[in-house]
């Protein structure tokens, strides 16, 4: 379902559109930041995998500077992964997400909107987190920028994928377990250019085809994956 | 021949290899209150769910004044208003924020009168409440008061009656009328036994079902 805009009508599709957007993030903005919770897990979760990392592993800085970059990424991954189920699950139990698909308004805004609440509560915590962990597992100070680029650019694609997966998981039980089995191969790409990326700033390498490659990405993401989670809710719902 | 609101042809429709109805054929028209009846597990809320388009396990055709449903979706969801066994409102949000987010998926619908809907469902000085310190019936009120807001024709209403006290159902019931008054339909089920049960039309589930 995608928005065609016409020239005449552009003004003022393109401000209901906005506003729309606009009412569905500040919502579901309001709902995290009211059941904090959801907020806190995926966050915990981040800095507990960096504390306990030099626990069970290696205390020695050479070791695990060489290991930061991957551990950081895997912890960020699997942090948002995590997080990812909540996403619709609430607004499928108590109805909204019925009245979301009978709505007369383009899905795909609402959706985008949506995971972009989710990024804003799960994947701009963890890139703004990133340094300390960083610190904490002896990243030389030079791989740090390109620690928080990747992460900023990697994660909002972490979420859109997500997001498909748990649309189509969110009318079962028991979906969480599925959400991983369908989306970590989708992950694995983000994960091998964001570490990368990592390492190529560390050892002063060039970074900009990195960031490209993430960006196509997520630009890739951006576009197709709102229509993936809309045709994924649309058919959990009818189901 | 005027073109009804919405016609169903031959609907048929199995759930776990049960039939729930086959060969269902209806009309509803402008200005018509149908109550569809059927004991619990005939298919009443599955037969709404189809009706409003959120779900598609079925065969047979569905028309929206005369076009077939799926090639009018937009125009359908503008004109349609369905309440389901979830009342579809966020515990944690009050009254008002629900049904300011309501009135952003519904453009037609004028936010000045979210105010005067909840004082109508009678859940004034509730407002600022969040709706999971109100009672369940409270909790229905507030998703009930979007008929107080919305321009939509047809209005797909499944059980609206649940917990809701004897005044607030009579209430219920002069606005179901009201809205048939000016042209609007509206199919329902409910078990409780409507007041206005001579102004409508019922058809049971439970005849129609292939055994």
């Amino acid at each position: 379902m995608g928005i065609i805009v016409t020239n005449e009508s552009a003004n003022s599709e393109g401000s209901s559109v906005l506003s729309l957007f606009g009412a569905v993030l500040k919502r579901d903005l309001m709902l995290a930041y009211r059941k904090k919770s959801d907020l806190f897990n995926p966050l915990i979760f981040f800095l507990m995998v960096a504390t306990l990392f030099p626990l069970g592993v290696s205390p020695e800085p050479d070791f695990l500077a060489q290991i930061a970059p991957g551990v950081v990424w895997v912890a960020a991954l699997l942090a948002t992964l995590l997080s990812m189920e909540s996403v619709f699950k609430s607004d499928f139990e108590d109805g909204t997400l019925e009245q979301t698909l009978l709505s007369p308004q383009p899905l795909f805004v609402i959706v985008l909107a949506k995971v972009l609440a989710h990024w804003m509560m799960s994947g701009l915590p963890l890139t703004l987190l990133a340094p300390l962990l960083a610190v904490m597992l002896f990243l030389p100070a030079e791989g740090m920028s390109g620690l928080m680029l990747s992460l900023l650019i990697g994660t909002p694609t972490l979420s859109l994928v997500g997001a498909i997966g748990a649309a189509l998981t969110v009318g079962l039980r028991k979906g969480g377990v599925l959400i991983s089995l369908l989306v970590l191969p989708l992950y694995i790409p983000v994960l091998i250019f964001g570490t990368s990326a990592v390492q190529a700033a560390v050892t002063g390498l060039p970074l900009a085809g990195f960031f490209a490659l993430l960006g196509a990405i997520l630009a890739l993401g951006l576009v197709l994956a709102p229509l993936a989670i809309s045709a994924a809710l649309r058919i959990s719902v009818s189901g | 021949m005027s073109t009804a609101l919405l016609h169903v042809d031959k609907l048929y429709c199995e759930r776990d290899d049960r039939i729930l109805f086959e060969d269902l054929s209806f009309s509803i028209n402008a200005g018509e209150v149908i109550q569809v009846e059927g004991q619990n597990g005939s298919g009443k809320t599955t037969l709404l769910r189809i009706l409003s388009g959120l779900s598609n396990h079925y065969e047979g055709d569905i028309f929206w004044k005369g076009a077939l449903l799926s090639t009018v979706q937009d125009d359908f969801r503008r004109e349609i208003l369905y309440f389901g066994h979830h009342p579809g409102v966020k515990a944690v949000l009050t009254p008002e924020e629900n049904l300011h987010w309501y009135a952003a998926m519904h453009p037609s619908i004028d936010g000045k009168k979210i105010a005067m809907a909840l004082e109508q469902v009678g859940l004034r000085g509730f407002e600022d409440s969040p709706c999971h310190t109100l009672s369940a019936g409270q909790n229905r009120r507030v998703s009930l008061a979007r008929l107080y807001l919305t321009s939509a024709k047809l209005w797909i209403l499944d059980e609206p009656f649940t917990a809701i006290d004897k005044k607030g159902v009579a209430q219920k019931e002069q606005l179901i009328l009201d809205h048939a008054a000016n042209g609007g339909s509206v199919i329902l089920t409910t078990h409780h036994e409507l007041a206005i049960s001579e102004k409508v039309r019922r058809f049971n589930l439970d005849e129609l079902a292939g055994t």
